[in-house]
């Protein structure tokens, strides 16, 4: 007896689509991702329409925190040789007394933040007390800072430098015009502000600029 | 979801007496592979830093005693804005009058009464009233012959940010003037005589 076949439909979807979608999502945010050292402190930097990069080596970076706390850092990833010319040099210029394991340990530390009495308890330690550092003293006169960075201007002497100032948002003006103050005294008149990038507002002249040339 | 599937359902076009022979499927269970996927995707989406950092420019002068080394600002042109506390934003024309009747206070953002709105009819007037002079063709030069590049020659904005300012406000002000397109502006400190009008607007405006 024919009976009337009913075609059964299957309820099994079909998922390799979307496999590879997930899969090419996952390649790109990969791809994407860049891993930032952990940063010991927390600065929200501002806002700007600025669309210049950053360099990521020859710089020497200030940084200053929403306490008004100042640190310095020095960004040579190729050339490790700089660290070590750097802290030699400001161990002999403050007659410090650093041993050379402590001068070795100063390139593990990301940020210096401590006046060169405390420095060397710093570098005995570097990560216990990387997070907790009360700031390089600065004054109107540039304070301590200026010695750091006429250190690491002496450590790249013929090579390009750029000075990086990374602030926080709430941080007072007057902590900016010292470490300014400071960099002025080493004959250094550009600078880099870190920023986040941001769009030109519309109907501004720079909108109108950058809109006609894309 | 994707999953195994037994070799049932089939068995009737063989005939009587036909060994079912044990089908194998090439289907593969997919589901922990899409699990693990997702799972990843989730981690770099909140790990992944989409916009890097950019670098602000910021020039200083060198300072100098020298009066002849010194940039004379045009009254006509100058533009002076201090900032304040809590994001007070003040400016005045020119000079500072004595009795401060020129010293007007305005706010960030884009609308009416925001120093952008000022800096933009600041600088629309000073290119309202230009004209052409000697040292006009050095500008130009620069410009590859653009004749409107020294337009805005006169127009020159001092920023003081005082004692209470925050830096956020500092390179937003900054940023004001490569978005209003001012070429030439200066990072000064602030003037006590200022210092003194700010606090007393301030003063003023808690009451």
């Amino acid at each position: 007896m024919p009976s009337v076949k009913i075609p059964k439909k299957s309820t099994f979807v079909d998922m390799t689509p979307f496999v590879d979608v997930a899969f090419l999502i996952l390649t790109f945010f990969i791809m994407a991702t860049k891993f930032k050292p952990p940063e010991p402190v927390e600065i929200n930097t501002p806002n700007s329409v600025s669309t210049q990069e950053l360099p990521e080596s020859n710089a020497v970076m200030v940084t200053i925190d929403k306490l008004g706390k100042v640190y310095f850092t020095v960004l040579s990833e190729k050339d490790q040789s700089i660290y070590k010319s750097v802290i030699d040099d400001i161990n002999t210029s403050r007659n410090l007394g650093l041993t050379p394991a402590e001068k070795a340990n100063y390139a593990k530390t990301y940020l210096v933040g401590v006046s060169f009495t405390q420095l060397k308890q710093l570098l005995d330690a570097p990560e216990a007390l990387q997070a907790k550092q009360p700031g390089i003293p600065v004054d109107t006169t540039g304070g301590e800072l200026t010695y750091w960075v006429q250190s690491a201007k002496s450590a790249f002497a013929g090579q390009r430098l750029q000075f990086l100032i990374k602030g926080d948002n709430t941080s007072k003006y007057p902590v900016f015009k010292d470490v300014i103050t400071a960099l002025k005294k080493n004959d250094v008149y550009k600078y880099n502000l870190i920023t986040a990038p941001e769009d030109a507002p519309s109907g501004t002249e720079l909108y109108k600029e950058r809109h006609k040339a894309g | 979801m994707a999953q195994l599937e037994g070799g049932g359902g089939d068995d009737h076009k063989k005939g009587p007496g036909v060994k079912k022979a044990k089908k194998l499927s090439t289907r593969v269970d997919m589901t922990p592979m899409v699990d693990l996927g997702f799972l990843l995707i989730t981690f770099f989406i909140f790990t992944t830093t989409m916009s890097s950092p950019k670098a602000l420019n910021l020039n200083m002068p060198k300072d100098t005693k020298k009066e002849e080394e010194l940039n004379k600002a045009k009254e006509s042109g100058a533009l002076t804005i201090m900032l304040g506390k809590d994001n007070a934003v003040y400016y005045y024309e020119g000079q500072l009058a004595p009795d401060g009747s020129n010293f007007k206070s305005a706010n960030f953002g884009s609308g009416e009464g925001s120093i952008r709105t000022e800096i933009i009819n600041r600088r629309n007037s000073v290119i309202k009233n230009h004209v052409h002079d000697d040292n006009c063709p050095k500008i130009w030069a620069e410009n590859k012959g653009d004749k409107n590049s020294c337009l805005d020659r006169d127009l020159v904005v001092v920023i003081k940010p005082d004692q209470d300012a925050t830096y956020k406000n500092t390179v937003d002000i900054l940023d004001e003037m490569t978005i209003n397109n001012v070429k030439r502006y200066a990072l000064i400190d602030i003037t006590p005589q200022e210092y003194q009008v700010i606090q007393a607007t301030e003063a003023g405006s808690k009451k």
